[in-house]
């Protein structure tokens, strides 16, 4: 009685389900094999040959840009993220809840808005470089590198990897820490061999949670990469909406589904091996 | 007796604008079993941790066999401590749990694992080296938590009710193991409470302890059958403390009676409190005894029966094997070694059911 009392509850959500995820995932995964969706379904596999053409492989050229980038922003937010993650579940509580505010703040800014007015910082006549002329240095030129992709990556992102690694962080308990000191554990010991060890459940999340956005991005390489660093998601976005090469975009979708499922696998494995993880997923 | 080997020298400690320790000194000997027993907030726990090294008193000394630790960090303390939670780390297993003290020493791996196999024999887990903490149950936690203290051969093992969170049998079995424990190892264990019955059933020495302040010092019985104020009497055991006024050299008056007693040294028709044990009252029929009164309640205890007996002045808690019915006249004797007298002092209810009626 109860089981079906809880799966009636569950209805609601079920539907949604069903035609807002599973139906649109169901339909990509068919495109990708169609010559050309919009002209009915005439089965191929010729999207994915494209796509894995050694010959020729300026499309895999692009994936192995777009994961460069993304573990490259990935590996810096984890080396920002951490220490500051640390510093503030150290911090007394009150002020603990202030900062962590603070560091979700610039989230509430449009996305688009917070990508525009970093190429207004980093443009040649940009105000970065204005100030840097004023006070006669050198101009300071990543406009339209992958320095700036990868900067842009690392703003917009670093909160997704702060935020899981603070919330394993506070769930130590203090007393653990004291035990660690207690049998011989100097400052530096403790955290190697107690802090660390326990918090890689939420650097496992931060990693995935980080990553998966910052390899399939296409806003940030557009505006802050231009033209020549285009990352798999612009290569997506242009079949749809310029090309109009439907099948080809569902098939490059799908091969980086299926990257980012294997990367989540990975992580979560990690995850369940620490139970305390915090996860955001 | 052995020599001294800890001693807290005029320690006061404050947490914001509390004194949790007011002026505290207490030296602990070498191999001795003490128990520092109190109810919550009685500055208990903060002694405990001000030994550990995990905080640091406001003022005043720490003394270990002689040399001054007051600012000695945890890590570098011949002490180990058992957590109240047991606080184990769960990224590791049983075995490595226990080595966790003995990897930081880099003690080599063959006597790693002698170690703690010595260890998890002393604890009776045996086999369980690769099991992982969260699959244990609670007092096998607390097992590895007491093992992995002990591993690195501490000279004091200080213990933070570390009993508190199991269920009554098996708390009794680990007081046995731990006092056993703790004789077969010859090393010195602090053991912090609020249960007076552990407190009883382990020690050597009790420290009886209530805002921020020692109360009384000294061994169980002497704690149990001569407390020195209310405050102990009342925490320490089921008692009857009555208002009195010394008449003289062993005579006392109180519950509108008077009474002989072995008490001397009061001040004439001083003012104090008078502890009787509940099962040092007699119960006779009436008109044998010096109190005459009615039996107001009967509970049955298991060993015995715990009656509330109402006289004219007081209600006594009564405990004897013989039932009395609820409703019956009876007749109280109270014998002039059954009564401890006591100077008056501040009492703290802290303890439920207080036997006072007046």
């Amino acid at each position: 009685m109860r089981k079906r009392r809880t799966s009636v509850l569950a209805l609601p959500f079920t539907v949604y389900a069903l035609i807002f995820i599973a139906a649109p995932l169901l339909l990509i995964i068919l495109y990708s094999f169609c010559v050309s969706p919009q002209n009915g379904v005439t089965l191929t596999l010729d999207h994915y040959k494209k796509f894995f053409d050694f010959s020729n492989p300026v499309y895999l050229q692009v994936l192995w840009r777009s994961i460069y980038i993304a573990v490259i922003s990935t590996a810096i937010c984890l080396l920002l993220g951490y220490p500051m993650a640390y510093i503030l579940s150290k911090l007394r509580p009150g002020l603990r809840q202030v900062l962590s505010v603070l560091f979700v703040l610039p989230m509430w800014m449009n996305f688009l808005l917070r990508t525009y007015s970093w190429m207004s910082l980093l443009e040649k006549t940009g105000l970065i470089n204005s100030f840097l002329e004023a006070i006669n240095l050198p101009a300071f030129n990543i406009m339209y590198t992958q320095w700036a992709v990868v900067l842009g990556n690392v703003y917009n992102f670093l909160p997704f990897m702060i935020l899981p690694i603070y919330n394993v962080l506070i769930k130590i308990d203090q007393s653990v820490i004291e035990a660690a000191q207690d049998l011989g554990a100097d400052s530096m010991k403790v955290f190697g061999r107690v802090i660390l060890p326990l918090s890689l459940g939420g650097v496992a999340s931060g990693i995935s949670m980080t990553f998966m956005p910052a390899v399939t991005t296409f806003v940030i390489s557009k505006l802050l990469g231009g033209g020549q660093n285009a990352l798999i998601g612009d290569l997506i976005e242009k079949q749809f909406k310029t090309t109009g090469n439907w099948g080809f975009g569902s098939a490059m979708s799908v091969i980086i589904m299926v990257l980012i499922l294997l990367a989540m696998n990975f992580t979560s494995s990690y995850e369940k091996d620490r139970e305390e993880g915090g996860q955001l997923l | 007796m052995e020599k001294e080997l800890i001693r807290l020298d005029n320690i006061v400690m404050h947490f914001g604008g509390t004194e949790v320790l007011n002026c505290l000194n207490l030296h602990i000997r070498d191999r001795e079993f003490l128990t520092m027993l109190g109810p919550s907030g009685c500055g208990k726990t903060t002694t405990l941790r001000i030994i550990g090294g995990f905080v640091t008193p406001s003022s005043g000394r720490v003394l270990f066999d002689g040399v001054d630790i007051t600012e000695l960090p945890p890590h570098k303390r011949q002490v180990n401590t058992v957590f109240q939670k047991y606080a184990l780390f769960t990224h590791l297993d049983v075995f490595e749990n226990i080595a966790f003290g003995l990897r930081l020493r880099k003690v080599g791996d063959a006597d790693c694992k002698r170690r703690v196999g010595e260890m998890l024999e002393l604890v009776n887990l045996r086999g369980y080296d690769n099991r992982t903490v969260s699959s244990l149950s609670g007092g096998e936690q607390q097992r590895v938590a007491i093992a992995r203290a002990l591993v690195l051969h501490p000279k004091v093992l200080l213990l933070d009710e570390p009993l508190g969170a199991l269920d009554l049998k098996l708390r009794k079995e680990m007081q046995l193991e731990l006092k056993k424990i703790q004789q077969h190892l010859g090393i010195t264990f602090v053991y912090v409470t609020h249960d007076q019955e552990e407190a009883l059933t382990m020690s050597d020495t009790i420290v009886v302890m209530n805002r921020g302040e020692i109360q009384q010092i000294g061994s169980p019985t002497d704690i149990y059958n001569e407390p020195k104020n209310a405050f102990v009497a009342d925490f320490i055991g089921e008692s009857n403390i009555i208002d009195a006024r010394m008449e003289k050299d062993y005579v006392v008056r109180f519950a509108g009676s008077r009474f002989e007693c072995l008490d001397a040294g009061f001040t004439e028709n001083e003012d104090i409190d008078v502890v009787v044990r509940p099962e040092d009252v007699d119960i006779l029929s009436p008109g044998a005894g010096q109190l005459e009164g009615i039996v107001e309640s009967s509970i049955f205890k298991g060993v015995h029966y715990e009656m509330i007996i109402r006289t004219r002045d007081f209600s006594f808690l009564v405990q004897s094997t013989d039932n009395q019915e609820i409703g019956r006249e009876v007749s109280l004797l109270i014998t002039p070694d059954a009564i401890h007298c006591m100077k008056k002092s501040p009492r703290p209810h802290v303890k439920e059911g207080g036997e006072e009626d007046a």
